[in-house]
């Protein structure tokens, strides 16, 4: 009897969507810039990202199994914690990397505050802040676009962070990903290919995106190493993992605010931080901090962007 | 009657080992445990340090708890308490300075340590001398224990070692456990353990 009650909360209204559908939705648009970071580091790349999804999975199913919970790693949510993960490594890593990793985002990221819909930090960041604290060596050295002979190159951004001259990164390079950086973050136009079909979906919005790149642009723009308004926002916008984080992973449905409002004030923290950690900040990068930290304030954006029920008194 | 209260006193020393473990269960003593738990033998010598302190100020709280006004009691436990600090402290340095310069500030920190004063005050203002003395006894034990546990498991984990001993040749350590982050997360993993064990039973 108990299971024929479904208490749940509002919307209670049905649209043919499902979880399980959007996060293979979002797996699949994410698909183009594996292959294209494939194609750029060689085939390092593509062993790191299938270990870290068979870990994820594995870890999730295992848990779920030993807690006596249903097994529901077919809704892909576990799937694009590893993918994400493993967009977020360097393609030079130990093949170890990815297996800790994943199994931190699913296991402390997630399980341990009840499982999906549950926790606070989106998984795969919080299993790349893991690593990124444990063994900052390997996450740290990357290898350069196109050459398969395991040479280590420093991304654009920690180029710019230690004041070395960039070399002949133009933006077009940048846009393509023909650069050092992590498997997923590097292919703009592969993310933008896959982040359109969300948007056309309906399934991601334009507001957390957009606002977090614009505020990452505009702010690296004004601050210019020069003075006012000498930065290059469009090289800050196209480095880095802004372009994956921005799309893909701060528009996470259960780590991001409910409103529209409250995205907006998300999104904008999250460029403002990613700025100021880019630019005078201890690491060349800042996108996958930003997040964890907006994550950590988004019950806060919610409390205070609640919609007011109509009549009620405003407080 | 002997026997009963024989049986009394072990119950009150056998409590703070698991039943009402000061780190897991009370929750108490967090701090001094995040800060000093990175290698075994910080541990111990904190530990030990936290015993000594803990035995001494409920023995003397319990004898002159009649003579403390009400309105004063904690900062009368303070004083107490700070005393035998420095005498931990004075020894620590005599006879062992690797030690006293390991442990640093949270040796003199002891002094606020809420284990210490929430034993003076939940037990040893009302009880008598033996069982006291018992309780901290126990107390101290079983905080020992505690860091013994967290400081294995983030020594293994964080510097690839055992008792300052490099078990494996080829291990990269998650250099996070060894520091305050991994200690938290160490905790509170630990914490949730030994919640589940206690539900379950």
């Amino acid at each position: 009897m108990q299971n024929r009650l479904k208490v749940s909360v509002s919307p209670h209204i049905h649209k043919p969507v499902s979880i399980s559908k959007i996060m293979w939705s979002v797996n699949l648009s994410l698909i183009p810039a594996g292959i294209a970071g494939a194609i750029i580091f060689g085939f390092s790349a593509l062993w790191i990202t299938v270990i870290s999804l068979i870990t994820a999975v594995t870890t999730e199913a295992v848990i779920q199994k030993l807690t006596n919970k249903k097994i529901s790693v077919k809704d892909g949510s576990a799937f694009l914690t590893g993918l994400l993960l493993a967009y977020n490594l360097s393609p030079s890593v130990p093949l170890w990397i990815p297996v800790v990793g994943s199994f931190f985002s699913i296991a402390i990221g997630k399980m341990i505050f009840g499982g999906l819909g549950q926790n606070i930090f989106n998984p795969a960041l919080a299993g790349r802040a893991f690593l990124m604290a444990s063994w900052p060596s390997y996450m740290t050295s990357f290898t350069g676009p196109l050459k398969f002979d395991a040479v280590t190159s420093a991304t654009p951004l920690a180029l710019l962070k230690e004041g070395k001259p960039l070399g002949d990164v133009s933006y077009m390079d940048l846009f393509l990903g023909l650069r050092g950086g992590c498997i997923g973050e590097v292919c703009i136009i592969a993310l933008l290919i896959g982040a359109a079909y969300l948007l056309f979906r309906g399934y991601i919005n334009w507001q957390i995106p957009f606002t977090f790149i614009l505020t990452v642009g505009l702010f690296t723009w004004i601050c210019g190493p020069r003075g006012f308004l000498t930065g290059d926002g469009i090289f800050h916008v196209l480095s880095g993992g802004l372009i994956l984080g921005a799309f893909f992973m701060a528009t996470d449905y259960v780590t991001s605010p409910l409103t529209i409002n409250g995205q907006i004030i998300f999104a904008f923290g999250c460029g403002l931080l990613t700025a100021i950690i880019r630019l005078w900040g201890g690491y060349p990068e800042g996108v996958s901090y930003a997040i964890l930290i907006m994550n950590a304030a988004t019950p806060i954006i919610d409390r205070f962007t609640k919609t007011r029920v109509y009549g009620t008194v405003r407080y | 009657m002997a026997e009963k209260q024989q049986n009394r006193c072990f119950q009150e020393f056998i409590k703070g080992l698991i039943r009402e473990n000061p780190t897991f269960v009370l929750a108490l003593g967090l701090c001094p445990t995040l800060a000093v738990s990175t290698s075994v033998s910080n541990a111990i010598g904190m530990g030990l340090a936290s015993t000594f302190v803990l035995i001494g100020s409920n023995l003397i709280v319990s004898l002159i708890k009649k003579q403390i006004p009400e309105e004063i009691r904690i900062p009368c436990y303070i004083v107490i308490i700070a005393t035998f600090v420095t005498v931990v402290e004075l020894i620590m340095k005599a006879y062992s300075p690797a030690l006293n310069r390991a442990l640093g500030i949270y040796v003199p920190l002891i002094v606020v340590n809420c284990i210490v004063l929430g034993r003076a005050e939940a037990f040893a203002s009302k009880r008598t001398f033996v069982h006291s003395f018992m309780d901290a006894l126990g107390m101290g034990i079983g905080f020992t224990l505690a860091l013994m546990l967290i400081s294995i498991i983030r020594e293994f984990f964080g510097f690839g070692k055992i008792i300052n001993y490099p078990v494996f040749y080829n291990f990269h350590p998650a250099l996070v456990i060894g520091m305050p982050a991994g200690a938290l997360l160490v905790i509170g993993l630990l914490l949730g353990f030994f919640n589940i064990i206690k539900q379950k039973k």
